[in-house]
């Protein structure tokens, strides 16, 4: 890894000689400690229990620990500080979107452990290294092996995501990127059924993956030649005060904005979204939509308000531009998806330009007004992916549009709730997705960016379209002769349909507790 | 004086009802119809209860409710019931059972559940409701939006039965034309809120507050296009209308009759409500586009109406007419034509409802929707050839029917302020005889064309029992309309008045149009 010398580099340049070790605030970085001890624990688990044992074990710990993890987040809700020598942030934002991360982690571990979904169980591959095509390879789809290193790489990639949202410092939050994404491409590979998409989705995550963290680096050395540190606060300062050469600092900030809006998938860097997230086993893409967009927006945020806070009118315009062409394209190209899980992948992108527009509001109301959207959004798409995890056939997961038709009529209460859900991410009221929108729209018109809103409702009824579409073919139509089977009772599976259902309904009708806590977390601001 | 909670009373009844009909098990589907038609009842008798507790010359809001709901936002679930809301949720609720009642077979041969469709009207009902009694800007909007779900659900899964491809196109594009429209009115709304918090110092959604408020005119024309637009498309105005033929020609006779008699008023209650005292200066601005956009409706609707050979959208297209001659009464900005047009929304409701229900009745009996494959009806069905004629008379304003009554005040109150346009929009009435007329001559008159409707069966003792009661309000609005002109006049009076809009002569002619309705 190329980051390793840069470290050194970086160091020798901030510190004086005698290298000072860092107070260490153990108890306030709990969280990430908890889920990184998990992920050691689980690569230990994998080294010395039986397969069959594994199996067993493996969720159970990462369940556990996730939930750990979760009620140490709860736990530490009061505290605002700079911790490991200004190296992480602990504060509203960060606790707020540690909490969010983790909850999308303990569904995704569910989503994981789903052994019921055919003959064989599960999503996740027998064995990874067997290439597609080679002998025995057919047999593996029905093995009742499963890769169970998934639920360590979840743990690994959840512990870069809870650095990511609460790294101060550019250094460290590289660092934590690729502790988040290394992982990620690795579980892209480890669909069970359709190997070849798999690993052609693994290899091309990571081949643009490792050029946008190429872009984040090459950002974070312009900021470091123009401020002459990496520290966020820092390089506030030095931008506020008027100093020589602002081309490195204007280089900087757009190497570093183009590194993060690869990762929320925004356009123009958001081409791999539809292949990723197709080939991906469905519960990985589920945990990517979700989680992986609430960690990249909320490193983004952190960026944009605290070390470009001060530039605000200089960023402004091209997040305007950024959010106008990520809603377009998203809605638009989704109308021609014939693929359920391409089409929620341009549904994603269309929903990171609306996030956008909550960071094109640059105010508080903003803030919180997008943290509450990432909540609504992730509960929401987790379960839809969860719900096209269920309708499948005899060789794997239904994702044509076409074996859709007439679901509505063999499968009455899983369309209704996938319809539900298609009408939330629509964002039609009463559903969490429209008060997620209102929450953004509405700051955003605070912040004197009404045209930005109009072009967003646009592009909003452009995207009901395709999810009405889906809903069209659920219950309008007849349902062909040898239609997908729902698979019957894979409860875990319905557990998560169930409860990120129900978060839709009452983020709809009840959401005064969820964006008091999000308007409390943002109102402290980030801490520098 | 304890108030009683009538608004919230009648939005809880249906929203319980239809989760009660859809938890009922798939077999009880008699069980379904029969919960849902004592319901609609319950629902009706406390409407009438209410509409007679309502007074009508109260200042304000009566039946007032207002709790917080969405602090952050200052969004409150607050309800209330003025003249034009009152008699609006008494239209729901009298077209609902008579809706339950003529669907009574409906759903049955498909392969569908008979139990959703019940739950789906009563949705629809509660939606009506909520939509005429919110108080609250926010409130409105979410059932403005709501209500769409399960009227896009009635028409694409028990619409016209043969024509699966059609039928969802006309669903979606219903469901689209409004969403589009909604999500406009959103941006206004989220506008309407941002100025709230920069004059009232608090973001607010409160309708009473909200009409408080000074806003410079340039922002009010935006925000009132917003809820224009939304408007004009839901009501629908001249050009936005292209959804409504192909959703009254799909949707299942219950529901092409809410669709047309209650939904749509939502639009024109929302000029009245919303677009004229919240937009004071840009209503006047607009106006005339929108009086010219109504004419050009009377006339378009009406021409395109005798060019149809499809029964339910000609009967789409003349109420494509007769929202015109309500647009022009809203924007007349005289307490005639306003008190006009809200009691136009009534008849209208009545009269095209039973011309809906009608047309489906004999749809029913034949399965062809086209003109051309009836022809000397009467013989054979003179019944409900009888009431074809009752509802056809309704619908182009006859002397004596409930209709001519509010298209006279349109007229009359339309005068006052515009000459010109009140001629113009008389002539329509000549084109609605053509159509009502023409379409009755073709298929209800001369010999029986075609042997099959030798056989055709009379009215059934429910269908009489459904019309009944429509027929009978139809003739007793056209004698008497005075108690609805009494509840509807002060509010709308007040509505204009409050945005400086007085009429030019005052009291003799409001009187004398007043008795002129009771005594035809």
């Amino acid at each position: 890894m190329s980051a390793a010398p840069v470290v050194l580099a970086a160091s020798s340049a901030t510190t004086v000689a005698p290298i000072q070790t860092p107070h260490v605030e153990y108890s306030s970085i709990s969280p990430l400690l908890i889920v990184l001890g998990l992920a050691f624990a689980g690569i230990l688990v994998e080294a010395f229990a039986a397969s069959e044992a594994r199996r067993r074990i493996q969720p159970v710990l990462a369940f556990a620990g996730f939930a750990a993890a979760f009620i140490a987040v709860v736990l530490l809700h009061s505290r605002r500080a700079t911790l490991v020598s200004g190296a992480l942030a602990i504060d509203g934002p960060t606790l707020f979107l540690e909490g969010t991360i983790l909850l999308f982690g303990l569904f995704a571990v569910l989503l994981v452990a789903e052994r019921r979904l055919d003959s064989s169980g599960g999503a996740i591959v027998a064995s990874a290294s067997v290439t597609p095509g080679a002998a025995g390879s057919t047999a593996m789809q029905t093995s009742k092996e499963v890769q169970t290193e998934a639920y360590p790489l979840l743990a690994f990639s959840v512990s870069g995501m809870l650095m990511f949202v609460a790294s101060n410092n550019l250094l460290v939050m590289f660092v934590a990127l690729e502790i988040l994404s290394l992982p990620l491409y690795l579980l892209a590979g480890l669909a069970r059924r359709r190997r070849l998409l798999s690993q052609e989705a693994a290899m091309k995550y990571f081949l643009l993956g490792a050029f946008s963290s190429a872009f984040f680096l090459y950002g974070l050395a312009m900021i470091y030649g123009y401020a002459g540190t990496v520290r966020l606060g820092a390089i506030a300062d030095a931008a506020g005060s008027a100093s020589a050469n602002d081309t490195y600092l204007y280089l900087g900030m757009g190497l570093l904005a183009v590194g993060f809006f690869f990762k929320i998938g925004a356009a123009p860097f958001h081409s791999w979204t539809p292949d990723v997230y197709q080939g991906s086993p469905t519960p990985v893409t589920a945990f990517m939509a979700a989680a992986t967009k609430v960690a990249a927006f909320g490193g983004l945020l952190r960026v944009f308000y605290v070390a470009f806070g001060g530039l605000r009118w200089d960023w402004r315009p091209v997040i305007w531009g950024v959010a106008i062409l990520t809603m377009a394209i998203g809605a638009v190209l989704a109308l021609t998806q014939r693929d359920i899980k391409r089409m929620l992948a341009y549904s994603a992108i269309a929903h990171a330009g609306f996030l956008l527009v909550g960071l094109a509001a640059a105010n508080t109301d903003g803030l919180s007004g997008s943290m509450f959207y990432l909540v609504t959004y992730g509960f929401t798409t987790i379960a839809a992916f969860a719900v096209v995890s269920l309708v499948r056939t005899g060789d794997g997961e239904a994702s044509d549009l076409s074996q859709w038709q007439g679901l509505g009529r063999t499968s009455p209460w899983l369309a209704g709730i996938f319809a539900f859900l298609l009408l939330a991410l629509a964002g039609i009221p009463l559903t969490s997705g429209f008060t997620g929108k209102f929450a953004v729209f509405q700051s955003a018109i605070e912040g004197d960016a009404t045209p930005l809103v109009v072009i967003a409702l646009v592009c909003s009824a452009i995207a009901a379209f395709f999810y009405v579409r889906v809903i069209v073919l659920m219950f309008f139509s007849d349902p062909p002769a040898d239609g997908p089977v729902v698979v019957t009772r894979p409860s875990l599976t319905y557990a998560t349909v169930g409860v990120g259902a129900l978060v839709t309904l009452l983020l709809g009708v009840a959401p005064q507790p969820l964006l008091d806590l999000a308007s409390h977390a943002a109102a402290s601001g980030f801490v520098r | 004086m304890h108030t009683v909670p009538w608004l919230t009373i009648l939005l809880v009844i249906p929203v319980a009802g239809a989760i009660l009909v859809a938890l009922l098990p798939k077999r009880a589907s008699t069980l379904a119809k029969q919960v849902t038609l004592v319901l609609t009842l319950v629902e009706l008798v406390l409407a009438v209860l209410a509409t007679i507790a309502y007074e009508p010359d109260k200042p304000g809001f009566q039946f007032a409710q207002r709790y917080d709901w969405i602090k952050q936002f200052g969004v409150s679930y607050s309800v209330g019931a003025d003249g034009i809301s009152i008699v609006l949720i008494l239209l729901a609720s009298v077209l609902m059972p008579v809706v339950v009642l003529a669907s009574w077979h409906e759903a049955e041969e498909g392969k569908r559940g008979v139990g959703a469709f019940f739950s789906l009207l009563l949705a629809l009902q509660a939606g009506m409701v909520g939509v005429f009694a919110a108080t609250d800007v926010f409130l409105f909007y979410v059932f403005f939006e709501a209500m769409l779900i399960p009227m896009y659900f009635l028409i694409g899964s028990y619409g016209a039965p043969k024509e699966q491809t059609q039928r969802s196109y006309a669903a979606v594009k219903f469901l689209l034309y409004s969403l589009f429209g909604g999500l406009l009115m959103l941006a206004a709304v989220i506008g309407l809120y941002v100025v709230s918090v920069h004059q009232l110092g608090h973001g607010t959604f409160d309708f009473a507050a909200l009409r408080q408020m000074h806003i410079d005119e340039d922002t009010q024309k935006w925000l009132f296009l917003g809820f224009f637009i939304a408007f004009a498309i839901k009501a629908p105005l001249f050009p936005f209308h292209t959804w409504l033929p192909d959703a009254g020609a799909q949707s299942p006779t219950g529901g092409a009759v809410l669709l047309v008699g209650v939904l749509d008023k939502v639009g024109t209650f929302g000029l009245l409500r919303y677009c004229i005292p919240l937009f004071p200066d840009a209503a006047d601005y607009f106006a005339p586009l929108v009086l010219a956009l109504a004419v050009i409706g009377i006339f378009y609707g009406a021409l395109l109406a005798i060019g149809q050979r499809d029964m339910k959208r000609l009967v789409s297209y003349t109420s494509l007419a007769h929202f015109g001659f309500i647009a022009l009464g809203c924007f007349a900005f005289t307490s005639q034509a306003g008190t006009g047009a809200v009691l136009y929304m009534v008849n209208h409701g009545l009269s095209t409802g039973l011309l809906f229900l009608v047309v489906g009745f004999l749809v029913a009996r034949r399965g062809s929707r086209d003109v051309d494959a009836y022809g000397g009806m009467a013989k054979v069905t003179p019944v409900l050839a009888g009431v074809f004629l009752i509802a056809g008379l309704s619908s182009l304003a006859l002397p004596g029917l409930n209709s001519f009554v509010s298209e006279f005040l349109v007229l009359v109150g339309t005068f006052t302020e515009y000459k010109a346009l009140a001629i113009v929009a008389t002539c329509g009435i000549v084109l609605a005889a053509i159509y009502v007329l023409h379409l009755y001559k073709r298929t209800m008159t001369g010999p029986v064309v075609h042997e099959e409707n030798k056989l055709v069966a009379d009215l059934s003792l429910r269908e009489k029992l459904v019309v009944a009661p429509v027929v009978a309000l139809i003739v007793a609005l056209g004698v008497y309309p005075k108690p609805l002109i009494d509840i509807i006049r002060p509010t709308v009076t007040a509505t204009f008045t409050d945005v400086g809009h007085h009429d030019p002569a005052p009291s003799v002619p409001v009187a004398g149009v007043t008795t002129t309705g009771g005594h035809s």
